[in-house]
């Protein structure tokens, strides 16, 4: 693809600074420009918060199965995200994917549904929690094997680029997959053909049980892209507000063709790795202080009220109709059937 | 005492060039470094340097020859101090090197006569290729790379969303010379070089595929695809079923598999067992010319992942392809190669060359042989096998890789569930040697199948 490309992405931005740090965009004061943009991440953390207990939940009731990875105290990073692109960007991540789907707008049900392996699940019961997708929504996946999503990203960016079609690929994954080879490989080539993809690490400190700076000579993630003059932007990811304003610039970045974006999200996993996950590799003091201290949503809601455009019964409001949602969505996925036996040998190959 | 020039291989594969053209003329000083000749091959054209001071002596093959065997006397360099009458005899007196002179038919003359040397895995001609096309349909002698260019750029003209991508597959125009002329035709929006990251790149056509594009992915040899498997198989062949029926993967991934020449161990190897054990797959490994086009046309098409299996050593090899507008081979029908009465040989890609001169050999010993080409090796085309083994009710397979869990103990099983009744001696399998393939030239040789052992077991299936 574009040859002239590649000067472009060595020479005119890797002058400018080594650490190839773009300042973070400062988040708004919530005002009446705003108010019906925070009070809809408001709701949507809040759903995928209440969802994923619920999950927690109906795991624990031996009703879904398998590997279970939960999404606890990451959502403002995939909700302010989501916030910034438009309908026909395409959006894929790794097997914690749960928010992403419903930030995506994905109905509950069906994503509860296919936890719970019955055939009202988004993939028929036959991907699980890891591998859930869909087409209506741009949703490609819930990628099981660590990092493997992030080419797969490129991709979808390139198939953008060789159509013309003016979208992006948001691009997510854990700081885990922040050391697999295939995601340099993906970086190098997203910067040599200039594709139109954000990619986005989410920084939750651990990968399954090992810490950041256990695993990673180098921590800060937002400068993994440096050496192939991929401009990186480090984001607090408890705080919606600066996730948006943050993606506002990256979109607006990807979208004139200038080329991948890394966004390095600062975030924080509350729950184990997986549901089986005692998490003894860090303290109960630490989870603590972060709930206490830097919990998306508390700071989003004391925000909201601070600012005397929305009131506490209107968020109260706002947790009995999530709550009813991911009620709804756990009676269904408890009563949907079984895939029919038949389903085990569909959907292998398609109809040449 | 003169030096005498031979024809150089440029490739381990090459066996005999054009001499295209002469840098220098008779009489004319050369030093070393200096380009004294040009040589051109299907693949290359690459030019020849002195090693030695010198004046060129004679020239013994004259400029624009073709067919030149390697090894060839095709110019004397006489040294410092040496005149003309030196020349006499010069190239006669030259031996050619130990390790090459077992492949020469006869010892090299000195005179510039142009010896047809045969490579020693060279195929019978393919005679009775049984091509499914109208009667009168022309035919066109055909390279099976040329075949394989053809099919990508006739359904790149067709198909917008085609685009192929991989190493060396633009500038360079194919590592084997395969996509030679598509940059000029299609540009670097469609004939892509990618880096050297096997894992990278077959991630990013995947997610093209999923995007809704149609990649062609061109390993260079399918041993670098080791690389990218997690890709092919986690991700291309899996995600239909993980989603549902969603998320189609329309993708091939093609390239040269199976033993190449003298290149030992990590470059010489046949993954046809490896990808024909996934579900969510389509595998494909043709012999001929005619369907190396015709099934990368039908696996261009198909909606699902297809992994294209090519042999190096089969690119230069010329077989009839019909000259039709569209000409397609459906995935998963096998051919009879050769019919015959006695014992089934069932095999695929270059081991349908072998099993065809095996047939020979048999022929010659009373024993008609059917040879089964069973060009898809995902789906295999039971049915054809079947009722080959029914009529000969004996069957020997042959392959290039190892035997252990491979293709041929899968044709076994399977015949033996489904055909037990028809047979009068137990299915043989011929198969590479359990060993990682040794580069030196006579342990090589011991490690690959051939003809004559293909022969010794069908005879043995014959009880003869």
């Amino acid at each position: 693809m574009a040859k002239a490309a590649k000067s472009k992405a060595t020479s005119s931005k890797a002058s400018k600074s080594p650490a190839r740090k773009r300042k973070a965009a400062e988040p708004p004061d919530i005002s009446k420009d705003n108010i019906d943009d925070a009070l809809g991440f408001y709701r949507q953390m809040l759903l995928i918060r209440r969802f994923e207990e619920k999950a927690g939940q109906m795991y624990g009731m031996g009703l879904i199965g398998g590997f279970c990875h939960l999404y606890i105290g990451q959502e403002a990073v995939v909700v302010g995200m989501q916030a910034a692109i438009d309908e026909g960007d395409t959006q894929l991540t790794s097997y914690r994917d749960h928010g992403h789907m419903l930030a995506c707008g994905m109905e509950a049900r069906g994503v509860m549904a296919e936890l719970t392996g019955r055939i009202g699940g988004y993939s028929k019961g036959k991907g699980g929690s890891m591998h859930m997708f869909s087409r209506e929504k741009n949703f490609f996946g819930g990628h099981g094997i660590v990092g493997a999503q992030v080419p797969i990203g490129a991709g979808l960016a390139f198939a953008h680029k060789y159509r013309g079609n003016g979208r992006i690929s948001l691009t997510y994954f854990g700081d885990g997959s922040s050391n697999q080879g295939q995601v340099y490989e993906s970086f190098n080539m997203a910067a040599l053909w200039q594709l139109p993809v954000i990619f986005i690490i989410e920084n939750n400190q651990y990968a399954m049980g090992t810490s950041l700076g256990r695993g990673s000579a180098q921590t800060e993630l937002y400068r993994r892209g440096a050496s192939i003059g991929i401009e990186g932007i480090q984001v607090d990811g408890m705080d919606v507000l600066a996730v948006k304003a943050a993606s506002d610039e990256a979109v607006r970045h990807v979208r004139a063709g200038k080329g991948p974006i890394l966004m390095e999200m600062k975030t924080y996993r509350y729950r184990g790795h997986s549901m089986s996950d005692p998490a003894k590799y860090r303290t109960k003091e630490e989870v603590q202080r972060v709930r206490a201290e830097r919990d998306p949503i508390d700071q989003l809601r004391e925000k909201l009220l601070k600012s005397g455009l929305t009131d506490e019964a209107a968020l109260k409001t706002v947790d009995r109709e999530v709550k009813d949602i991911v009620t709804d969505a756990a009676e269904f996925a408890q009563n949907s059937p079984e895939p029919d036996p038949s389903e085990l040998y569909t959907d292998i190959l398609m109809e040449a | 005492m003169p030096v005498t020039i031979t024809m150089p291989a440029l490739s381990p594969t090459m066996t005999e060039g054009t001499l295209a053209n002469w840098l220098v003329a008779e009489g004319e000083n050369v030093s070393p470094g200096d380009m004294i000749a040009e040589i051109e091959t299907d693949k290359a054209t690459m030019e020849v340097e002195a090693i030695d001071d010198g004046v060129m002596g004679k020239i013994l093959i004259p400029a624009g020859t073709e067919n030149v065997a390697v090894n060839t006397p095709i110019a004397i360099l006489l040294l410092e101090g040496e005149d003309a009458a030196a020349l006499d005899g010069a190239a006669a007196a030259q031996p050619p090197p130990a390790a090459q002179a077992e492949a020469m038919a006869e010892p090299t003359p000195a005179a510039p006569a142009i010896p047809a040397v045969a490579a020693p895995s060279a195929p019978v001609p393919d005679a009775v290729a049984e091509i499914d096309v109208p009667p009168g349909t022309e035919m066109a002698a055909t390279t099976v790379r040329d075949a394989l260019r053809d099919a990508m750029a006739e359904e790149m003209r067709l198909d917008e969303d085609v685009f192929l991508m991989g190493e060396e597959v633009a500038e360079y125009q194919g590592a084997y010379k395969i996509s030679q002329g598509m940059l000029a035709e299609f540009g670097d929006r469609r004939v892509i070089d990618t880096p050297i990251t096997e894992h990278g790149f077959t991630g990013i056509a995947v997610g093209a595929a999923f995007g809704g594009l149609k990649p062609i992915v061109e390993f260079m040899t399918f041993n670098f695809a080791m690389q990218a498997i997690d890709q092919i198989i986690n991700s291309a062949s899996k995600t239909l079923y993980m989603s549902g029926g969603q998320m189609g993967c329309p993708i091939v991934f093609r390239g040269a598999n199976g033993i190449a020449s003298r290149v030992a161990a990590q470059h010489s190897q046949c993954y046809a067992s490896w990808y024909a054990h996934c579900p969510g797959l389509k595998v494909v490994s043709p012999y001929t010319a005619a369907d190396a086009k015709g099934l990368l046309k039908s696996a261009i098409r198909d909606p699902n992942p297809v992994i294209f299996l090519e042999n190096e050593l089969m690119y230069g090899h010329t077989f009839d392809v019909p000259v039709l507008d569209d000409y397609t081979v459906p995935i998963g029908k096998a051919r009879i190669a050769r019919p015959g009465s006695d014992v089934t040989i069932v095999a695929f890609s270059i081991s349908v060359g072998w099993a065809l001169e095996a047939a020979e050999l048999l022929a010659a010993d009373g024993i008609s042989a059917e040879v089964v080409d069973l060009r898809s090796l995902r789906p295999i085309d039971m049915p054809t096998l079947l009722q080959s083994v029914a009529k000969t009710n004996r069957c020997v397979t042959v392959e290039e890789g190892w035997l252990a869990c491979g293709i041929g103990a899968e044709l076994s099983a399977s015949i033996m569930e489904q055909a037990f009744d028809d047979l009068d001696a137990p299915v043989t399998r011929v198969g590479g040697a359990d060993v990682p393939m040794p580069y030196a030239a006579n342990l090589e040789k011991l490690a690959v199948p051939d003809a004559a052992r293909i022969a010794d077991a069908a005879k043995a299936v014959c009880y003869r």
